[in-house]
């Protein structure tokens, strides 16, 4: 029975009831092949606008990072082979401390942000009142336009006239450096960071935390578990998977910081280099210095870099998802 | 009868599970969560007050730091930003350009998310979202050699292709976990009536949507308009945006506090009230596929 009355989008070509009356033939055939490739045709698009606008230039930074390509004199510019990553991975002075204030930056940012982001999700985990306005304060720094945030802090931080030393002034602390300083700078950075984005990790954990299920957690009450142990034993092992999608999302962007840092300490991150990460390190060399070839080889390291902390990532929530 | 028991029941049933079971630790934890809450609150709001308060100050007022909380308040700051810095141009060219560019990305994203969702499509996703990846400053160096070639640059045909790079992927992965938490049925069932599958998407599944596309659309706003390092390389004197004017208040010599804080407000302050606005569809895109693991 079923195959004399098949659906009719299994039929091609067939006048759909809507259109019987209206459509010509062509169109009819133009509505049936659609609906046949809708797979490609819906996805294509915007496969093809990504790929155009990712590939092509992926595929010019790799081949102009074996060029010792300047810019403006692209005529000159010769192939040279691996030149340009030989010259960048033994360079001492800009490239490895760029590499290790890049980690440092995602590493001290990421471990405040996760660790503060959970007590805070757990502090709003159960429902109190005045809920409404602690959503709102957890909203308002993630949605500020964060070179604005770098200059509102840049005032607060300000060595002289700054809120931050008043502050530390009122509890008898000395004042100090912070963003001028050439080793506070970068951790006053982290710490912009963190008041930015911490509020993202609280709301992807806050999530997590209410599709936990209750049963495990009634249970181990039961058993007589304090809070804490309830916590480290229950709560955080189911969390993990959550955890690590916030470590994630965040992480691909605090590797690729460039806003706050460029609007706090400018070009080179600092007149010593004292925040220049990898992203402006890179962005100098192309914009800056017109030095194409040397920064695409940097560019290329980067995206490795990147590429493969994702990937070590991705390996480890799949064990923990086990 | 009712009247007596009533009462009863109900001052019974409440302080009971709080109360009963180790009181003290219980208020004590009470206490803590209101004064941590505070807290945090105040970490949170504070630096955007002092940047506000900032900006209704003259500048010798914020040399002085007598004058933190107690001053006389100025709008000559915001006088100055709007008027002399013809600030309205740079406000109109960042919503121009978060708007088209956020339009666009629907256009092209929702019909792809729904594709990827569909027929599970990881692979394909895995294209547009590798988007979100690549340093912007790779893919920066060949858009702007191309696009100064083809004299686009400072044009805001090339602003707004950039800042849908940014938007489509995020419209993707938003829309792709919200199609596949809907269910299947009803567009089926539209398609057993008689409606091809272009039709079930376009009458059924779309319509149903409103809510996800709303996420996707605001989320997409948002990033546009604070995007910095795009526009700062590839925007003109004309098509400037927002964050790129606000270093005009910066040079070398000095910088005038006052009028920083006013253009650091006025580029916050549109965007906040949307996100007050729109509260709950930012908070579900920003969680976005966070709870599948």
């Amino acid at each position: 029975m079923s195959v004399l009355t098949p659906p009719r989008s299994a039929q091609p070509g067939a006048p759909s009831g809507r259109n019987a009356g209206a459509g010509s033939g062509a169109r009819e055939n133009f509505s049936a092949w659609a609906n046949r490739h809708r797979k490609w045709l819906f996805a294509a698009p915007a496969m093809i606008f990504v790929g155009v606008l990712i590939i092509f230039p992926l595929a010019w930074t790799l081949y102009l990072s074996l060029t010792d390509s300047q810019g403006s004199v692209r005529a000159a510019s010769d192939f040279v082979g691996l030149q340009n990553y030989l010259t960048v991975l033994a360079d001492a002075e800009r490239f490895w401390p760029a590499v290790g204030r890049t980690l440092t930056f995602t590493g001290v940012a990421l471990v405040c942000e996760v660790v503060l982001g959970m007590c805070i999700a757990l502090l709003l985990w159960r429902p109190f009142r005045g809920e409404k306005w602690v959503r709102v304060a957890i909203l308002l720094p993630l949605v500020a336009t964060p070179v604005a945030v770098g200059m509102m802090w840049r005032l607060i931080f300000d060595p002289n006239i700054g809120f931050a030393n008043q502050l530390l002034g009122m509890i008898g602390i000395p004042p100090q450096p912070w963003l001028s300083g050439q080793d506070t700078a970068l951790g006053t950075t982290i710490f912009m960071d963190v008041w930015q984005w911490t509020p993202m990790v609280v709301l992807i954990l806050l999530a997590g935390l209410t599709s936990l299920s209750e049963e495990p957690d009634e249970a181990a009450r039961m058993d007589g578990a304090n809070s804490f142990q309830r916590f480290f034993y229950i709560t955080l092992p189911l969390m993990m998977p959550t955890v690590i999608v916030a470590i994630l999302l965040r992480g691909i962007d605090a590797l690729k910081t460039f806003d706050i840092l460029y609007a706090t300490k400018g070009k080179g991150g600092g007149s010593f280099h004292e925040v220049e990460t990898l992203n402006v390190y890179a962005y100098g060399l192309s914009f800056d210095y017109n030095q194409y070839g040397l920064s695409s080889a940097v560019l290329i390291l980067f995206f490795m870099i990147i590429v493969g902390s994702m990937w070590l990532l991705t390996m480890r929530k799949k064990a923990v998802s086990k | 009868m009712t009247v007596q028991t009533d009462p009863q029941t109900v001052t019974a049933a409440r302080p009971a599970p709080a109360g009963r079971r180790k009181p003290l630790a219980n208020r004590a934890y009470k206490v803590f969560r209101v004064v941590a809450l505070i807290a945090v609150v105040l970490f949170l709001i504070a630096p955007l007050i002092w940047m506000l308060l900032a900006s209704f100050k003259t500048n010798v007022d914020i040399y002085d730091t007598g004058k933190a909380l107690l001053f006389t308040p100025t709008a000559e700051n915001y006088a100055n930003v709007l008027q002399r810095n013809n600030y309205f141009i740079f406000i109109f060219n960042s919503f121009w350009v978060a708007f088209v560019s956020t339009v666009l990305s629907l256009v092209l994203g929702v019909p792809a998310a729904y594709a990827m969702s569909r027929f599970t499509m990881h692979r394909s996703a895995l294209v547009v979202l590798m988007a979100r990846v690549i340093p912007g400053v790779s893919l920066l160096v060949p858009w702007y050699y191309v696009f100064s070639n083809l004299r686009m640059v400072g044009g805001f045909e090339v602003l707004i292709l950039s800042h849908m790079f940014v938007a489509l992927p995020l419209i993707v992965y938003i829309m792709m976990s919200y199609f596949d938490s809907m269910p299947l049925e009803l567009e089926e069932s539209a398609q057993v009536d008689g409606l091809t599958p272009i039709g079930a998407f376009r009458r059924i599944t779309l319509p149903l949507s409103i809510g996800g596309i709303a996420t996707a659309a605001i989320l997409s706003f948002i990033f546009s308009w604070n995007n910095f390092m795009f526009a700062l390389v590839l925007s003109g004197s004309k098509t400037k945006t927002l964050p790129v004017a606000i270093f005009d208040f910066v040079s070398y010599a000095s910088i005038d506090w006052g009028g920083l804080m006013a253009a650091a407000t006025v580029v916050t302050i549109p965007i906040m009230i949307i996100a007050l606005f729109t509260q709950k569809y930012i908070v579900s895109g920003m969680t976005a596929g966070a709870t599948k693991g």
